[in-house]
């Protein structure tokens, strides 16, 4: 390993830039002549538009536009999308509803987009929002996931009881041979909270047209650039692709929510044109919390059979996904082929069976959340398996141990064949690092101080970079999961790389340049990587899902490979040597048997000036092109530990230990890792403690601000206790597993069932705020107390 | 926001004066409240007179039997003052615990009893330390100035110059903070001076702050926790909402005193 080679943690390069405020986000962009855009946002969950009158805000100062639903439609601008077809278990394809990117008629949530006002300024442009008159036929709304079914308000005309998919995976009746045989079932009904994402840059775009080459600009907060380009111009249609240029610069946090295609991008681009000048919105908090796409939203029953010896039979899956007012644009895939393949968990389930049911409600969209479907299924797996063990009168560690999966490759009968693990290790590691052995110890001694103490694990596993293309083709996929990268080498030597995945807080100026530095031999400092800007990357599929270092990276690889592969032919010519005889090792092309070498830099030189070969035997330059699409999912799995002491006074629980174990496979950097596995842990932990988003019974968002949606802060969480084990991933050829998500996938379950274990009884939801936890403690304690 | 007027006397004179002149006018201090207010279109007063600028309305002062606080004065003075951690330590810990430090280098003391938010921690620490709120008008006793949710007995365009505590024997506060805004959720100050305790409770309140007639006679005859057993708040007139409901409130009120108490109790 050198310094900034694969494995050292090196520190993040990007990280001078963020954080002197040098960064350059998409509202730090102005354009000569930039106008603003405003969104007129329905204040009703559910309602039909009778008629809008623009005229009042027509005539406010400043004001150069304003749009409604009636103009997009005249100009033939298509609705969003959601990219992903499911197909009801009858083979029905799902019901997708018209999503308009302004409304058409009716409003469906809270926040939905009712028209835009461009003006010279943000303030003119809402003084003149206000001004707008909606005469509004309010309807009543549904919010309620386990409601939505058999309510009587219909959110969509597709669909006559809200439903948007009856989807089912697994074997049925292997599944009841499997619970006809147990000797126990073990059932719980859990929800799994929705979550407002809140990422810390709010969502922005400026569109921009230029009339003389007729080319649009589009500046946004996106994971995905190429695909918002794909999306935007062939579904959407507010412009021909290779007449958009889509730029995601620095993205401060993205968690899924900047996957999507939005309303609010769409529009900017459009109206560019319109007004004839650029259009810019930003996004402020409160319609970050409105309109940003929600995650999570389960409403779940299941149960798991087990024979005398605690041995997993079969397991029964059933969950309402509640998918909010429209389908967004992954939204189909979390809840389903995202969520029901990871119930096997890191277990040998013989029969497992799955009903899923997505239904519409008058609340904002749902999609994906750092994690997407995992942490639903990992949530599932690890609260009944625990509570199984605790049934049986089980160790709930060595419940799991017996269980584990541990030979490979092992097909689960929910599609995931995994490579490889080596759950046991682990489970070991993590035993021990917490200190296992002595919880008891330390109960006793939070009992005498008037404390409940408790443990809960998390054996979690998931499914990352999504691929292969084929295969997520075969399961309704609208979009190709492989990845590019292009290696521009310099005449100096230095590299440039072009990679189809984007940063937004991941560290890929850093990690990709690791890998480059690693396989050429040359400082890490003559590595710039390139991202974010349609322009300059041809194609590529973004950053979701844990995928940049399994597939990114792997196209980063096989490009590289290319480059050397190239070099060696220029090296031959050079050095007037066979190419079969020439050795690239330690940034530097050989002669074998010799000394006789040169350097990367002066092999990229004679690549260029191309003195030494001519064009019939060689092309002049170095740059090639890789695109990379895997053979498999990566299976990153791992044990985390939770110790909980809750204040029975209070109900306050207080997180003391937080033990991580997790196998990712090859790690690049060490120390961007475990960042990352703190910051998952975090967000776990705030799914499972602390945040919730409430919509009330007529729709609207109760927990709308900071002031009431409680984010994780750093004294909420302990210092972790972070390790690893390693077993490389077959699967791409640098043995990457990913690590993004794991620990907002591992952290809910952990956390929960240590609180359960403190309280002796299964009943808490999530969050477990104070208020809920001094509930269960005296339901637990004093189940005659009045409260 | 709107547009409004912005003015910045430099005198108490001058703000009195302007606020008689000036239309559909509001006082600003820290500005915590009244600015979020504003920027969400919530508020939309037509002018705002600036306090900052006026020295007679910053600066701290103690006295044999009290410190007196100057309206303008930041949370974070109080934090970090000598005198009032050595004097009155609990209301220097009170101070600390509010908002975060962005808040507590902008947010007033004046600010926060003017406004008199339910949630907000002064409220319980000048009822329970039997504070005098002076203005440029009059002097108000604690027991008089709160007047429920948002409302005090300030006079329209009256200024709160200081705020003056006595000196208690010895008194703590025990905060139970809402998980997402550090507001009060339950917050109890209580004071023992002589044999007078008194005890008050701020976010619990339908009403706002209030004090506790019940806990306060029996801690003056006993002042330690145990003589708090067999007080049952009821839940009738406390607030609920998603955090935390009338019944959670109520009981959290006894916890916060009975901690309060034994803080209070262990400065000797």
């Amino acid at each position: 390993m050198t310094a900034t080679g694969i494995g050292a943690p090196v520190r993040r390069k990007e990280d001078q830039r963020f954080v002197t405020g040098q960064g350059r986000y998409v509202d730090d962009f102005n354009r000569p002549g930039q106008a603003y855009a405003y969104f007129l946002r329905s204040p009703h969950a559910h309602a039909a538009i009778r008629s809008i009158d623009t005229g009042p805000a027509l005539v406010m100062p400043g004001v150069l536009a304003v749009f409604t639903g009636d103009d997009l439609a005249a100009d033939k601008i298509g609705g969003l999308i959601c990219g992903w077809m499911i197909h009801s278990k009858d083979g029905s394809p799902m019901k997708a509803g018209p999503h308009p990117a302004l409304a058409q008629d009716k409003v469906r949530y809270v926040g939905d987009h009712v028209a835009v006002v461009i003006a010279e300024t943000l303030a003119q442009a809402k003084d003149a929002a206000e001004a707008i008159v909606v005469d509004y036929d309010v309807l009543p709304a549904v919010v309620e996931t386990a409601e939505a079914q058999n309510s009587s308000v219909q959110v969509h005309d597709v669909s006559s009881d809200n439903t948007v998919f009856n989807w089912h995976l697994g074997d049925k009746d292997a599944t009841d041979a499997a619970f006809a045989q147990a000797k126990h079932v073990t059932k719980i009904d859990l929800v799994n909270n929705r979550l407002v994402p809140n990422p810390i840059e709010p969502r922005a775009a400026l569109g921009e047209y230029d009339p003389g080459t007729d080319n649009y600009t589009l500046y946004t907060t996106s994971q995905n650039p190429h695909v918002a380009r794909l999306v935007l111009s062939a579904f959407i249609g507010v412009a021909p692709e290779h007449k958009l240029r889509v730029i995601a610069p620095d993205v401060g946090g993205g968690f899924g929510s900047k996957i999507f295609i939005y309303a609010e991008e769409t529009v900017c681009v459009w109206a560019a044109k319109k007004v004839k000048r650029p259009v810019k919105w930003t996004s402020d908090r409160t319609e970050a919390f409105l309109s940003d796409a929600h995650g999570r939203d389960h409403v779940t029953r299941a149960e798991l059979a087990t024979d005398d010896s605690g041995k997993i039979l079969g397991l029964r899956v059933h969950t309402i996904a509640n998918l909010g007012a429209y389908l967004s644009t992954f939204s189909s895939s979390v809840p389903t082929y995202l969520y029901a393949p990871l119930l096997s968990g890191q277990y040998d389930i013989p029969a497992i069976y799955c009903e899923v049911d997505g239904v519409y409600t008058n609340t904002a969209p749902v999609d994906a959340y750092r994690g997407a479907g995992r942490p639903e299924a990992t949530f599932v797996v690890e609260r009944l398996v625990e509570k199984t063990a605790r049934e049986l009168g089980q160790d709930p560690a060595e419940f799991r141990r017996r269980n584990y999966i541990t030979q490979f490759p092992h097909q689960t009968p929910v599609i995931m064949a995994y490579d490889t693990g080596d759950y046991a290790a682990s489970l070991d590691k993590a035993l021990e690092l917490a200190d296992f052995a002595n919880f008891s110890e330390r109960k006793r001694d939070s009992a005498r101080r008037g404390r409940l103490r408790g443990i809960g694990f998390s054996s979690y596993i998931e499914a990352c970079g999504i691929a292969p293309s084929q295969a997520v083709g075969s399961l309704g996929a609208g979009v190709g999961l492989w990845e590019s990268a292009e290696v521009r080498v310099n005449p100096t030597g230095s590299v440039e790389v072009l990679t189809g995945s984007h940063s937004h807080g991941q560290g890929h100026e850093t990690t990709f340049a690791q890998l480059v530095s690693d396989r050429l031999g040359i400082p890490i400092d003559q590595v710039s990587i390139v991202h974010g800007d349609t322009d300059k990357v041809q194609f590529g599929m973004g950053t979701y899902g844990s995928r940049s270092g399994a597939v990114g990276m792997s196209a980063i690889a096989k490009a590289l490979d290319k480059v050397i592969a190239k070099g060696k032919k220029v090296a031959a010519h050079v050095l007037e040597a066979a190419e079969g005889d020439i050795e690239f090792k330690d940034g530097k092309f050989g002669v074998a048997g010799t000394d006789r070498a040169l350097g990367f830099g002066e092999v990229a030189l004679q690549a260029y000036i191309a003195h030494k070969f001519s064009g019939q035997d060689l092309e002049p330059g170095l740059k090639e092109g890789a695109f990379y699409d895997p053979t498999n999912f990566t299976f990153p799995a791992g044990v985390h530990i939770c110790e909980v002491e809750i204040d029975p006074d209070t109900g306050v629980t207080t997180i003391e230990r937080w033990t991580a174990v997790d196998d990712f496979g090859v790690i690049i950097n060490p120390m961007i890792v475990e960042g990352q596995v703190h910051g998952g842990i975090a967000q776990g932990v705030g799914q499972a403690l602390l945040e919730g988003a409430v919509y009330d019974q007529s729709g609207q968002l109760v927990t709308a601000s900071f002031n009431d949606y409680c984010m994780p802060r750093a004294a909420d969480l302990p210092s972790f206790q972070v390790d690893v084990t390693v077993t490389p991933c077959p699967s791409n050829p640098l043995g990457i597993k990913g690590c993004g998500e794991a620990g907002a996938i591992a952290a809910p379950p952990a956390v929960i069932n240590a609180i359960t274990d403190a309280l002796g009884h299964e009943d808490i939801s999530m969050p477990a705020t104070p208020q809920a936890v001094w509930r269960a403690v005296r339901k637990a304690h004093m189940p005659m107390a009045a409260e | 926001m709107y547009a409004f007027e912005y003015h910045r006397p430099t005198s108490i004179g001058q703000a009195a004066t302007l606020a008689t002149e000036v239309e559909d006018v509001k006082f600003l201090a820290g500005g915590h409240t009244l600015l979020p207010t504003m920027k969400m279109r919530l508020a939309a007063p037509a002018s705002l007179i600036d306090l900052s600028q006026i020295a007679e309305l910053h600066g701290i002062e103690r006295s044999a039997e009290s410190i007196t606080i100057g309206a303008m004065t930041k949370h974070a003075e109080v934090v970090n003052s000598s005198e009032i951690r050595e004097s009155i330590p609990a209301l220097a810990e009170m101070a600390e615990l509010i908002g975060d430090p962005h808040v507590r280098h902008r947010g007033t003391i004046g600010g926060s009893v003017a406004n008199n938010d339910p949630s907000a921690d002064y409220p319980a620490a000048c009822l329970a330390l039997n504070a005098t709120i002076i203005t440029n008008k009059r002097e108000i006793a604690a027991d008089d100035f709160f007047q429920g949710i948002f409302t005090t007995a300030l006079e329209e365009g009256e200024i709160i110059t200081r705020v003056s505590f006595p000196i208690p024997s010895r008194a703590a506060y025990a905060k139970f903070r809402h998980p997402a805004s550090r507001y009060a959720l339950v917050g109890v100050f209580v004071a023992e001076r002589g044999n007078d305790v008194r005890l008050a409770v701020t976010g619990a309140g339908a009403d706002g702050v209030f004090r506790v007639p019940e806990m306060e006679q029996s801690l003056s005859r006993h002042f330690a926790p145990d003589a708090l057993e067999g007080i049952i708040i009821p839940p009738e007139g406390m607030n609920g909402d998603i955090h935390a409901d009338a019944a959670y409130r109520a009981h959290l009120v006894g916890i916060m005193a009975r901690r309060a108490v034994q803080a209070a109790a262990s400065r000797g």
